[in-house]
This record gives C-alpha cells, structure tokens and sequence, in this order.
C-alpha cells in the first residue's frame, strides 16, 4: 500500500494491535474464557465481517423493534389485568366512569390514565407492533428481489415466512386484549370463522371461548398466547434466523473486490456492533416519539366490548386487513350439502386463501431451485430488474396483498372519495384476479427493458447530454463509456440457462430420461429466461468499443472544445469569445 | 488480486475446506477490478476534524443525559389523568415523557453512530467464505458414526420393537388432543331451550310472548307508538336480569331490530303474519360472522352490516341484497299482548349469527 498513512489517528490502525501488557478487557476475556471457553469461537466472531448496504437495515428494524415490544410488553404486563369478570370503571376518565366493563378493559384505561408513563408504553408497543411487522413484509420483499433467499438460504426465508404469520398472530392476540368495542367486533369475527370451519366448526369455538360466545375464557386465553407461547416461538426462530444469518455470512451486492467466495465489509467489533447498536437506539427513539406525539388505539373512545354496539368503519389492523378484505369482496355463497352447511363466503377469504398464501411464499425458492436445478451457492446479490419474472412474481404478490388490502377499506375509500360502495366491491372482485396479472406483465416488461438500457450503457456508452452536429449538418448526442467499475457492476451478474427437454445428454451422447415434469419445467425455465437480455461476451464488448473508437475518430477535430452557444444568444458581450473554446 | 486477500479476517483453517467454485462460464466481458485501494477521511488525517468529531459525539451524548433528566421531571411534575385533552387530544404528561424518552435514546444512537462514521476505522476487510456443507471428510465420519449407531441399537433388525415404539409414541398424541376436551362444553352440553341458551335456542323461547322491549332502557315498545320508517334496537325482556357472562351471551344472540313499514311495502316476510300492522322483527345479528347490523336506511329499507357491508332487505324477507351473507336475517314472529305490547310469538326458527356446519341439522 502506497499511501502514506503515518499522520493517521492511532485509533485507526489498519493491523490489530499486538498484545502488550494485560488490558483490563483481556483480564475478563481470560476470566471468562476460563469458565466458558469461547475464545475458540469469538476469535472469528468478534472481526466477523458484515457488507453495507441501506437495505440490509431492514431485518434490523424488524429486529430491534422486537426488543421494544419485550421492554414495553412488560411494562404493560404490570397493570394489566387480563380478567373478563365485569366491574364498574371508577377511574379518572370521566365518561367511563360508572360504565360495566370487563376487568381487562378497566385495567386497560386505568394504564392510560392513572400510571404515568403508562399510556406511552401502550403507545409505543403498538407502534412497535406496527414497525416490526411492516418492517418484516419490507424485508422479505427486499431478499426477495435481491435473490438473497436462494442455496444455502432457502431454511431462513421460511424461517421468515414463518416469522411474519406468527407477527401478524401475536398482532390480532394483542390488540383483541384490552377488551374493547372495536377489538370485541373483530374477536365476535374470528368466531364466526370458527365456526365456519367445516365439521368441528362449532366445537372449536366452544373450546376457545369456553363456552358460548363471548364467555369468559377468552382474554386470559388470548392473554397468555400473547405473553408466553408466540413472543416464546417467535424468540426461538429469531434466533435461529439471526445463527444462520451468521453461519451462512451476509449477501452482498457484486462490486470490485466483491466475489462468491469472499465477503467485503466491516468488522463486527467494532464498526458493526457500533452501527447495529447505535440503530437499536434510533428505533427505539423513533417508537418512543411514535408513542409520545401520536395517539393510537384510543380504547376509552371506543367503550368496552358489547355484542350489540359495533362503530361504522370498523377495521383490523392494518396487517389483518388483506383477509377482511378478501372476505367483504367475496359474494355471499354458502351450500347445504346433505344437511351440512359449508360456508364458502367465510372458508375461501379466512381459512384457505390466507394459508395458501403462506404456502406459495414459502415455495417460492423450491419452485424456482427445481426449474433451474441451479445447485451453487449465491452470496452476490442480483438486481431486481436482472431476474425479471421472479421480480414480476412478487410485485404480482403484492399487487394482490394491496388490492385485498385496500377491499378491506372499501367502506372508507367510499366515503372518502364520494364512490359506491356497490361498485367498488364489483370493481375489486374483477381486480382481484385482474391487477396481479396486469402488474406481473408490466413488471417483467419493465425489468427486461431496463435490462435493455443497461446493455445500451455498457456497449455504446452513457447519454452525456452533449449534441454534436457533424459536417453533413445531421445531430447526435455524444456517448461517453462508463467508468470500469460501473461497467463490472452491470456485468457482474450470471448468464440465464433456458431448460429445454431433453437438452442434457450423459457421456455417450444418449439424452437422459425426462421425468414426467420434464415438460412443464422446459415451459417455466422459458418463461423465467428466454425474454431476458444477457450480458454482452467479451468479444460483443471489445467490438463496441472499438465501433465507438471509431466513432470518437470521426469526431475527434471537436474534442476539447467547449461551445454551449450560450454566449452567443445576443444577452453577452462576445469580444473575445470564439464559437469553439480553444482549451 | 492480491488486495483480495490481504486483510482475510479468518483464520488459516477456514479457507480449508473451500472448493474452486469459480463457475465455468463464457469469457466475463469484464474482470472484477479488485478492491479500491482505502481513501483516509479528514478524522483520520487531520487531529482537529478528528478533536471536532469527538466534540460532536460526546455533545450528543451529553444531550441524551439532558433529556433523560427532562423526563424524570416531566414524571414527577406533569399531571396525568383527566388532562387528556392538553395538547392536541394527548396528556401533557404522555407527550413530554414520550418527546424525552425519544430524544434521549435518539442522541445515543446518532451519537454512537457518527462515532462509527468518523472516529472508528473504516477498512474495509475481506473474510473468506466457506460452503454451508461440511467438508467430506466430515460427512462421511457422521454417516458413518449414523450407520454405526443404528446398527447398534438393532431398530432396523428388530422390526417389533421398532413398530411397537411408533404405535405407543404415536398414540401419546391423544392425552394431547383429549387433555384440551376440557377447554369448554360442547354445544348441545349447553343447549337449552327453557333457558334460552346454546346455538339454536335464545332468551325469546324461554316463555310464549316474551315482551319486547328496548335495548339499554329496557322499556316494552307499543305497536301503536311506531311510526312508519322508525327503527328501534331491541331485546327480549329478562334480558337485563342476566350479569356477567350469560348477559353477553345472552345479548349477542337475542338482540332484535324493529322496524315499521307501510304495509304495501312489505313484499315478503319469513312467516305468515310475523308482523303487527307493518312492524317487522329482524335479528340484528349479521348471519354472516356475527357482527351487529347497525346502518338502516329508511328509504330503501335496507339495513347494511358496517364490518363486512352485507345489505338486507327489510322489505322482503330480509334477503341478502349485497355482500357477502350467505342467508337472509332471521324473522322474530310478533304478536301484541293484552296490554298492547310488542311480545314475540316463539323463538326464532332457526339459529342466529354466523353459519356452522351443523346448523341445518
């Protein structure tokens, strides 16, 4: 290395210190490795490497907002009371005051009003809630688009998937507890869809409600699948996901120096401890401001729960959304076949489409892993526009999330934006099928011209806003090429193979067997890759360049000379000034 | 290349067991231009942007301590309870404690960051990767120690005690599903019609002529009071000697709308004269998942559920005119009592609320 760097700041040295005398950390790393012995593992952990990028920070947020609910789910736990056995309010919100309601909702009030503190901390773990399942849904589009989930990651995006339905989960459990009219409505649903569940229907709501609807079994029921059995799940796949994130060392994006095999960033200790720890802060700042200016889930506006009061415009939270709307836009069908009622209208939007869902996004990888039969490793992430159908895949997905989504506001959209109700409905219904098709043509078309305009970049350079007039008085906008490592950039990426039956032979030349699949494959693999534009040959590069060389010869009398003609538009003094700059 | 590998952070014995895995591929139209040599930040060369850095960093985290200061007395001096309405709807209390709480964490996380920015070293270093798998050697010295093991406890040889284990394992599934029998009483361990309680009885079937009378106040409704296009919410009377649990179970399945229509209007209803001069009896809850039906509109006598918009028609038997309710609301058949008040005739005729799959039966 060239570069002089004896004027560094010593904390800045580009070698690990030497030991010298015991420093008072090494005292406790020899105490404890006495005890513990993790010297052997922490010799690599500690210097272990993470890449940067903005967006690897949102499994972070995920993350780190976990830790708040923990820290304000506790909090809340000390007050909270999760009894259905009714008492009057006499707390100090005068409306309330002298109203029956159940003791989870007193307590609830009582937390907002009489604990100080205690309404931030509701706030800050709904807010929390909010942040860490948004941001789990923007992460795993973000390793979606990226290819991050492919070999050797496919456990750990199920492991995600897994995460997001136990978020949403521990979600509707939360929110259900205080009690409340609109919670109440949504829990009075979530019978229904018991007992639209064919043949058991009605004995697993008498199980989970311990009786008939609403009983008393209920919050305390949902309380302690909130506090202990999902946080306890979901703890235990966080840290399996965060051990195989270390195992398998992060994605990073291809760039010089950036390999398969290597992994180019910065150490964990200390410029990533510091980093990710710095970030814990900022969320849990963020969630605190959250909390502190923005009201959210005013229970005592609601009133407590009553089976005969419901509000216009009651909705899940936002993350529960997609199935209501689902189950608004769907008509009414509902068969009796051989006395038995099957409800179609609930079972199709709650108890099969959601899961199915599931299912689908947890197949992505395996799908694809079996149309390409692609059994490397993948540490170099892609560019969404490079894997065209895969990205029109999840835009597809989204697009169907969203108008779901937003069928679950169609009361709202309506009266907001002065439409029929009616027609949004029958509007959402078609869409429904419609929007995810329309968005996967658009996306996969888009991504391949964007694909197009990178080849364009890199075989006849960038557009340099510069028009030249050649000698016959015909214009053309001056290339330029990019620089090398940009050009890497682009180019750093893997040629597509499209799979066509039959188009692997064995050493003697015969065809190997096609399996029955064999077909279906062929059309998927063509599907994915025979539309996309693979990156030019070295031979395809070197003969552009050498047409844009050219090119440059022919214009070459014009180089160095600057005339952007603007001197000349009659507002200037042009004593001096000649048309072609001389440097 | 050789940049590629200087500042390898792992040890000798990762790269061991690496593979070649460079993929053979068509010539690349460009080769990996190696790793940029590293640029120096002004904190690393000049002590004075360094000295300001360090001043930056620690006035934030000074600032932090201030603010965490400020909420202490913020919780020991602001009121909280009925001063909700201070500051736009939230306790004055709540904010600062939030606000602080906020700033406080914030200024140690930007501070601990920008100390990583500007003071921490910034090279970048290369860490070698290693496939997922284990190496072959490994491989096979677990699958052999597997064979070993298997072999050894004879659960492939001995074919009774290896089929006789899965029964017994398998059948310790049950006392899991059957300990939850308990969870609540199955549906006809409930059903009562004296007592108007289970899935297909409520509290209008404990008596002929249950009056009906207002929810809330609990006043009985004369037919003559009505007037045409009124809607009143309605419950059997008793309802309200009920506490607790049995009240709200009793409510969520017993609650009625009333409503009165011009004679002509009524195209059709459930039963043959279940009204009383144009006032019609509907369960208000929504046969869809159970939510109260509570948006009328008097023109076109159709009632809308506000959860999931399912519409019905009042005037004709309460038909699903929109949405996705799968069956009309169930009539209540009225009649007046000698004092001439609403009482209805028996109970309805079939359950209300949402559909379950024994319902028909």
């Amino acid at each position: 290395m060239s570069i002089d760097t004896s004027k560094v700041a010593d904390s800045n040295t580009t070698t690990p210190a030497s030991a010298k005398a015991p420093s008072k950390a090494g005292a406790v790393a020899t105490w404890a490795d006495d005890r513990l012995g993790l010297g052997t593992s922490m010799k690599k952990q500690l210097r272990k490497v993470f890449p940067d990028h903005w967006s690897f920070m949102l499994g972070e947020i995920a993350l780190w907002s976990f830790v708040v609910l923990l820290l304000s789910g506790v909090f809340l736990t000390l007050w909270f009371d999760p009894s259905m056995a009714e008492a009057e309010y006499q707390g100090s919100y005068d409306p309330l005051r002298g109203v029956e309601m159940s003791k989870a909702m007193i307590s609830t009030v009582e937390l907002s009003f009489d604990v100080r503190g205690g309404l931030l901390m509701r706030q800050m773990h709904h807010w929390a809630a909010h942040l860490f399942i948004a941001s789990m849904l923007i992460h795993m589009m973000r390793v979606y688009f990226t290819g991050a989930y492919r070999k050797p990651r496919e456990l750990n995006w199920v492991i995600g998937c897994l995460l997001i339905l136990l978020g949403s989960l521990e979600g509707f459990t939360g929110y259900s507890l205080p009690d409340d009219l609109l919670s109440g409505t949504g829990v009075r649903a979530a019978d229904g869809f018991l007992k639209a569940t064919p043949v058991v229907g009605s004995y697993m709501s008498f199980f989970l409600f311990g009786g008939e609807f609403p009983g008393d079994a209920i919050i305390p029921r949902l309380y302690i699948i909130h506090v202990l059995l999902i946080p306890g799940l979901l703890l235990g796949l966080i840290a399996a996901h965060m051990l195989l994130l270390v195992y398998h060392k992060h994605t990073q994006w291809p760039g010089p120096g950036r390999t398969e095999e290597n992994v180019v960033g910065y150490p964990m200790l200390p410029v990533y401890a510091a980093k990710a720890g710095g970030f814990f802060f900022i969320v849990f700042g963020t969630v605190a401001l959250l909390g502190g200016l923005l009201s959210i889930n005013p229970v005592w506006k609601f009133g407590p729960y009553d089976p005969t009061k419901v509000t216009a415009g009651s909705q899940p939270d936002w993350y529960m959304g997609w199935p209501d709307g689902l189950l608004r836009i769907i008509p009414g069908w509902e068969s009796v076949i051989g006395g038995f009622t099957i409800s179609w209208n609930v079972m199709l939007p709650i108890l099969i489409v959601p899961p199915l869902m599931l299912v689908i996004l947890i197949a992505l990888p395996f799908i694809e892993s079996w149309i390409t039969k692609d059994d490397r490793e993948h540490h170099l992430l892609e560019r969404p526009r490079n894997r065209p159908t895969q990205t029109a895949v999840m835009v597809s997905l989204m697009t169907f999330y969203g108008l779901a989504w937003a069928a679950g506001g169609n009361d709202i959209i309506a009266i907001k934006l002065h439409l029929s109700i009616n027609q949004i409905t029958y509007f959402m219904r078609v869409m429904i099928f419609l929007g995810p098709l329309i968005a996967f043509i658009i996306t996969r078309r888009w991504c391949i011209s964007l694909q197009r305009h990178d080849e364009q970049t890199l075989l006849h350079g960038y557009e340099t806003g510069i028009i030249m007039r050649s000698p016959e008085g015909g214009y053309s906008e001056r290339h330029l090429p990019i620089s090398n490592d940009a050009a890497f950039r682009i180019t750093a990426r893997d040629r597509d193979e499209v799979y066509a039956v039959g188009s692997k032979v064995d050493d003697n030349g015969v065809a190997a067997p096609g399996g029955k699949l064999d077909g279906l494959r062929a059309k998927l693999s063509t599907l994915m890759y025979a539309d996309n534009v693979q990156k030019p040959t070295a031979a395809e590069l070197e003969e552009a360049h050498h047409h844009a060389e050219h090119e440059h010869e022919l214009t070459a009398a014009l180089d160095g000379r600057v005339a952007d003609g603007h001197q000349f538009d009659g507002h200037h003094a042009v004593e001096g000034e000649t048309l072609r700059g001389d440097h | 290349m050789s940049d590629l590998n200087k500042h390898d952070g792992s040890g000798p014995g990762d790269s061991d067991d690496r593979v070649d895995r460079t993929p053979a591929v068509p010539e690349e139209p460009i080769a990996n231009p190696g790793l940029h040599p590293h640029t120096w930040r002004p904190t690393d060369v000049d002590e004075k942007a360094s000295r300001r850095a360090e001043r930056q960093v620690a006035t934030l985290f000074g600032l932090s301590a201030v603010c965490t200061v400020a909420f202490v007395i913020s919780y020991f001096t602001l009121d909280i309870g009925t001063n909700w309405t201070t500051f736009g709807g939230l306790g004055a209390s709540t904010l600062f404690l939030g606000v602080f709480l906020g700033l406080a964490l914030m200024l140690i996380g930007i501070g601990i960051i920008q100390w990583a920015r500007k003071l921490m070293a910034d090279q970048e270093i290369v860490e070698m990767r290693h496939p997922a798998r284990s190496s072959d050697a490994d491989r096979e010295a677990t699958v052999a120690a597997l064979t070993i093991g298997i072999e050894e406890s004879g659960i492939g040889k001995h074919k009774l005690v290896r089929r006789s284990l899965l029964l017994s394992v398998g059948f310790l599934g049950l006392p899991a599903v059957v300990m939850l029998r308990d969870l609540g009483p199955l549906p006809k361990d409930v059903a009562n019609a004296a007592e108007g309680t289970g899935l297909q009885h409520t509290l209008w079937g404990v008596k002929p002529g249950v009056r009906v009378v207002r929810d809330v106040v609990g006043t009985p409704i004369r037919a003559s009071d009505l007037q045409i296009g009124d809607l009143v919410n309605a419950v059997p009377e008793g309802l309200f000697d009920l506490h607790g649990t049995e009240l709200q179970a009793a409510k969520a399945k017993g609650a009625v709308i009333v409503v009165k229509l011009a004679p002509d209007e009524i195209k059709s209803q459930q039963g043959d004269q279940w009204d009383v001069g144009g006032v019609l009896c509907y369960s208000k809850i929504c046969s869809h998942v159970g939510c109260p039906i509570s948006l009328y509109e008097r023109t076109t006598h159709h009632v809308l559920c506000p959860c999931h918009q399912s519409t019905f028609d009042l005037a004709d038997s309460a038909k699903v005119v929109f949405g996705p309710a799968g069956r009309p609301l169930p009539q209540l058949a009225l009649d007046v009592d000698d004092e001439g008040f609403l009482v209805a005739q028996h109970d309805f005729l079939e359950p209300v609320g949402p559909s379950y799959w024994e319902r028909e039966r």
